[in-house]
């Protein structure tokens, strides 16, 4: 979708304000936020494309006006009450509906060190998906405007790039925000060069690499 | 698809609605605004979800004790450091950076794609997410509030010299700079160039020199360290 979250290349943001020793929160309710949010994700119930759609699904004005964290927990509020982990009434009570039974956390105080550190090598290969585009290809960037999830940014469609490498195969944010299938297929840097993107005003020498799906690109 | 913005929000109604007499300005937070009774809000939820049995508050407590504590920039520091002492290691980590980083044990929740890219004298590299705030947490921690910001997240794509410049680094114009989107699971680090002098300083003392922001791409790593430098 079309949201105000799709920045890249807005003017009127003001300058980058950076807070000297900043600690990681803010306040101790960022903290149980972003706690809570991870201890619920172990449930499995959305996925992460998912749950950045609906961070953007926050009104614009909203999204603009609130902190980082508000947007977590507004985020959160909606998936626990769309999945059904909590109702309305439970919501507007705050206690579970009478005689329902409890459940077993799915997220246990010792897996936590394990999910943060670990020596786990991801794998994104996989030989029975081909790559459409190879590296040193030329290709554009699909002028698409969905009304869904999508992580193709406005700033670059319709703009010729490069492949510069294939990262392999990974699920396509813009099926599984939807639950409509991970539909995975492969992600490449396309390297944009700046002029490309914004004209004569940027530097000759500059560039973006922008990670892309195949469904994202055409050849150019 | 539920993609309707209709009726979403009213969960939680006062958050976006009739709520202009309960939020107050909050000047760490760049002309944002929130709710004083976020606190009670999320306390009620916790409590809720714990009586439930959704989670188990010794988990969040882990949870929130990890992020704070145990996962920051200190581990991004040692993979620099690990390939500034270390030619063969800094030669895995540009080519295939996922198994070179867990010989350090520093994979984890979103740092399972990681890509390293290296500064040189002739290329600077920095990293943005443009669409939300994807940043490598096992190396980096979560990320800063400028990092999320519509400020940075806004320019860095389309005037990144204008934003080293308030960063404090004004590159000459024929250095190449690549700025690295993140608009999918790769994760990236930039390893910054190693300052002349440190020829015979360890490991260990490599590592402490090396700042946050060096790793986004939005400083250079200075020796001696400047007092007070993220």
């Amino acid at each position: 979708m079309n949201g105000v979250h799709d920045m890249g290349g807005m003017h009127g943001m003001g300058p980058v304000q950076a807070e000297k020793n900043e600690p990681v929160f803010h306040a101790p309710w960022e903290a149980r936020v972003y706690a809570i949010t991870r201890a619920i994700g172990a449930w499995r119930k959305w996925n992460i494309d998912t749950g950045r759609h609906y961070i953007e699904l926050i009104a614009p004005a909203d999204y603009l006006r609130m902190s980082y964290y508000e947007k977590w927990h507004v985020r959160m509020v909606e998936l626990l009450l769309k999945t059904g982990l909590i109702t309305r009434s439970e919501l507007e009570t705050g206690k579970p509906e009478p005689g329902s039974a409890k459940l077993t956390p799915a997220l246990r105080p010792e897996q936590v060190a394990a999910l943060a550190l670990n020596r786990n090598i991801a794998s994104s290969h996989d030989p029975k998906i081909p790559p459409r585009f190879k590296v040193g290809q030329r290709v554009r960037a699909r002028n698409i405007n969905p009304l869904g999830h999508t992580r193709l940014p406005r700033y670059a469609r319709g703009k010729t790039g490069k492949v510069d490498r294939d990262h392999g195969v990974y699920n396509f944010p813009d099926t599984a925000a939807h639950d409509l299938g991970p539909k995975r297929q492969h992600v490449y840097s396309v390297r944009f060069a700046a002029r490309e993107l914004w004209g004569e005003q940027a530097s000759p020498h500059d560039s973006v690499y922008i990670d892309m799906w195949d469904d994202y690109l055409e050849r150019a | 698809m539920d993609t309707s913005r209709r009726g979403f929000l009213a969960a939680i109604g006062s958050v976006a609605q009739g709520s202009a007499d309960m939020i107050e300005q909050q000047p760490d937070h760049e002309h944002q605004l929130v709710p004083s009774d976020l606190t009670l809000r999320v306390k009620a939820l916790e409590s809720l979800l714990v009586e439930k049995g959704l989670v188990d508050p010794a988990a969040l407590d882990a949870l929130v004790d990890t992020y704070e504590h145990k996962v920051g920039p200190r581990n991004g520091a040692k993979v620099v450091a690990r390939a500034w002492a270390d030619s063969a290691f800094k030669r895995r980590l540009l080519s295939d950076a996922g198994p070179a980083i867990a010989e350090l044990g520093f994979l984890g929740t979103q740092g399972e794609h990681m890509v390293v890219v290296e500064n040189t004298p002739k290329v600077h590299h920095m990293v943005v997410c443009t669409l939300c705030s994807c940043y490598p947490w096992p190396v980096l921690g979560l990320p800063p509030v400028w990092y999320k910001s519509s400020a940075y997240r806004s320019r860095a794509v389309i005037d990144p010299r204008g934003v080293l410049k308030e960063f404090g680094l004004d590159l000459p114009s024929d250095v190449e700079v690549r700025v690295w989107d993140s608009t999918a699971e790769l994760r990236y680090l930039v390893l910054p160039e190693r300052p002349a002098g440190t020829e015979s300083l360890n490991e260990e003392a490599l590592a402490a020199l090396v700042t946050r922001n060096s790793m986004i791409g939005v400083a250079q790593v200075k020796y001696p360290r400047t007092e007070g430098d993220a």
